[in-house]
């Protein structure tokens, strides 16, 4: 599915781009603005989490980027390509709310899945599937089948099926929401391990405002109504996070910022 | 242990219903040949019985009850009296070595059930291609859908003779003849809870297809087939059950090759009712065990594929 036509240049600083970009989704009442004039740079290696209250278009913002959706103005690049072109070219990994492991096929098979239909040997993909199990800590589970595991490692085994090909960008909608605090701060602290080994460029939508302050390079905070920017915040935290630099004025202090973004937002007015 | 008593409970009603309905039933009969014997029957003459009500002469001729069970060409035949003919037309015939003979049952049940199995594989292969090119295409969803509703509108026993008639002038087998009809009727739920099960998945599972830029022959393989299987098996109860009565239906156009439907028609030709009340049982035992064989498919395959917790 590669397309020859795509211009083959030096990587682009930019990953993502967004220039006053607007969705509006036509309901049968009213068209409903889910994005207004949303700007921001993704740059290589960043790792950039969105939080907002529901229906800030955090989510949306996300799903344009993954081609999910088509804005309705303003211009989106993705790789300096159309995100469709992007999604073709499978320049993204996208890890869902729920985990969506098929019943019907083993651990180890649904993260197969994916490299099965991008066309990786079957050697290549055993590889891929020991390494990735071990990432997220279900080494020896790869035989069961998702009814046998928790919903924590459900989710934990969907992580591991976005991050089993090369992808650079991974896209985040709330993964870690379904999964309780222990195992939360666990994959946390892989993700950054993952994030600095890799150099992928991570695009996270979270609720939790902690998850976002010890994860991101840089946070955007939205607003709902319509879903738009409110403050973008440039992370002065140091690239190696331990799990107690939670506990640091610098972190309280930008949790604060976040916090202060979100009421600016009129967010919890109503 | 409390259901098995419940279910012979309604078994026992059920059969006592049947032998009571057996006198009214039998009653003009019996009546008829006791006076040829000479005995004493109240009206006594044949035109006045013939206007009397069944119940009526009934409970005028109580001491005729006796013989309403065990008349040769009764109305209604008695429940042992099938159950007779058909012990003696099943295992009767393997215990004389003559299974397969014209009268056995064994036989007609075996050409009906070939029939049958032909036209349940026709129907679930049409019915499968259908549904797939139904949910890939807005145009066939649109065109054919409707087609597909109005086929079952038809009646079947007015339709089949004209197939019969057209596949023979293409010499096509009788069989096969036999297993289109069956096709036709057999086909319909495969369609309907396919099309289901096809749209089965939801906005996320596809979402997640279109992330890994799956083509839409990937899709249906790895996501769509396997998502519709409990849809697939519980359409496969109905269609096979259908597609036995399309064979006994195609059987009563092609009766010269045997098979349940003729024994059915060759039965009230002759108002060898018991013979015709047998031919349904053996129709209904092999539906039953078509279904449940099925049902048994279905747990195994359900719970291999991780359905059912």
């Amino acid at each position: 599915m590669n397309n020859e036509t795509i211009p083959q240049v030096d990587p682009p600083k930019a990953v993502v781009e967004a220039r006053g970009l607007d969705l509006t989704f036509q309901t049968k009442d009213s068209p409903i603005q889910a994005l207004k004039d949303v700007s921001l740079t993704i740059e290589q290696g960043d790792f950039v989490s969105f939080i907002g209250p529901s229906g800030c278009g955090k989510t949306t913002f996300l799903r344009c980027i993954a081609a999910l959706e088509q804005p309705t103005g303003g211009n989106l690049t993705v790789n300096g390509m159309t995100p469709d072109e992007a999604r073709r070219s499978r320049a993204y990994g996208y890890v869902f709310q729920a985990a969506g492991l098929y019943p019907w096929r083993t651990i180890a098979k649904n993260i197969k899945l994916p490299l099965e239909i991008m066309g990786y040997s079957r050697a290549d993909q055993d590889e891929r599937v020991k390494k990735v199990l071990q990432l997220v800590d279900l080494e020896g589970f790869g035989g069961k089948f998702p009814w046998q595991l928790s919903g924590g490692m459900q989710q934990r085994a969907s992580i591991a099926r976005a991050l089993a090909f090369d992808a650079d960008i991974l896209l985040m909608d709330e993964p870690f929401g379904a999964l309780d605090e222990i195992v939360r701060d666990h994959l946390n602290e892989q993700l950054l391990k993952l994030w600095e080994r890799t150099n992928k460029t991570i695009a996270f939508v979270t609720h939790s405002i902690p998850e976002a302050v010890y994860l991101s390079t840089r946070i955007v905070v939205m607003s709902p109504r319509p879903g738009r920017i409110t403050d973008v915040i440039e992370s002065p935290l140091p690239k190696e996070r331990p799990l107690d630099i939670r506990d640091t004025p610098e972190f309280l202090e930008v949790a604060h910022r976040v916090r202060e973004g979100l009421r600016a937002g009129h967010a919890y007015d109503d | 242990m409390k259901s098995v008593l419940a279910i012979l409970t309604v078994v026992v009603a059920l059969v006592g219903f049947w032998y009571a309905a057996c006198v009214p039933m039998n009653i003009h009969e019996a009546a008829m040949q006791a006076q040829r014997a000479g005995e004493e029957v109240t009206p006594a003459e044949a035109p006045e019985r013939r206007h009397m009500g069944r119940i009526s002469l009934a409970l005028k001729n109580t001491g005729l009850w006796s013989t309403v069970f065990s008349q040769e060409r009764p109305q209604l035949p008695a429940p042992h009296q099938v159950a007779q003919e058909f012990w003696k037309t099943t295992w009767g015939m393997i215990e004389r070595g003559r299974a397969f003979s014209k009268r056995s049952l064994i036989l007609h049940g075996w050409i009906t059930l070939s029939a049958t199995l032909l036209g349940f594989a026709f129907g679930t292969a049409l019915g499968i291609v259908l549904a797939v090119s139904i949910v890939h295409s807005r145009a066939m969803d649109m065109s054919v859908m409707p087609w597909i509703i109005a086929s079952q509108t038809v009646p079947i026993l007015a339709i089949a003779p004209m197939i019969v008639v057209v596949l023979a002038a293409l010499s096509v087998d009788d069989i096969v003849a036999k297993g289109v009809i069956s096709m036709y009727l057999s086909f319909f739920p495969v369609v309907v809870g396919m099309v289901k099960g096809l749209r089965s998945p939801d906005a996320m599972q596809m979402d997640q297809m279109k992330t890994w830029n799956a083509t839409r022959t990937e899709t249906l393989w790895k996501l769509r087939l396997p998502s519709s299987t409990p849809y697939l098996f519980a359409s496969l109860k109905v269609g096979v059950a259908a597609s036995l009565i399309g064979a006994v239906v195609a059987e009563l156009s092609l009766s010269s090759n045997g098979g349940l439907g003729a024994r059915l028609l060759a039965g009230s030709y002759y108002g060898q009712t018991v013979q015709i009340w047998s031919a349904l049982f053996a129709a209904a035992a092999l539906a039953a065990v078509l279904v449940w064989a099925i049902g048994v498919a279905q747990k195994v395959t359900l719970k291999r594929m991780g359905f059912a917790q």
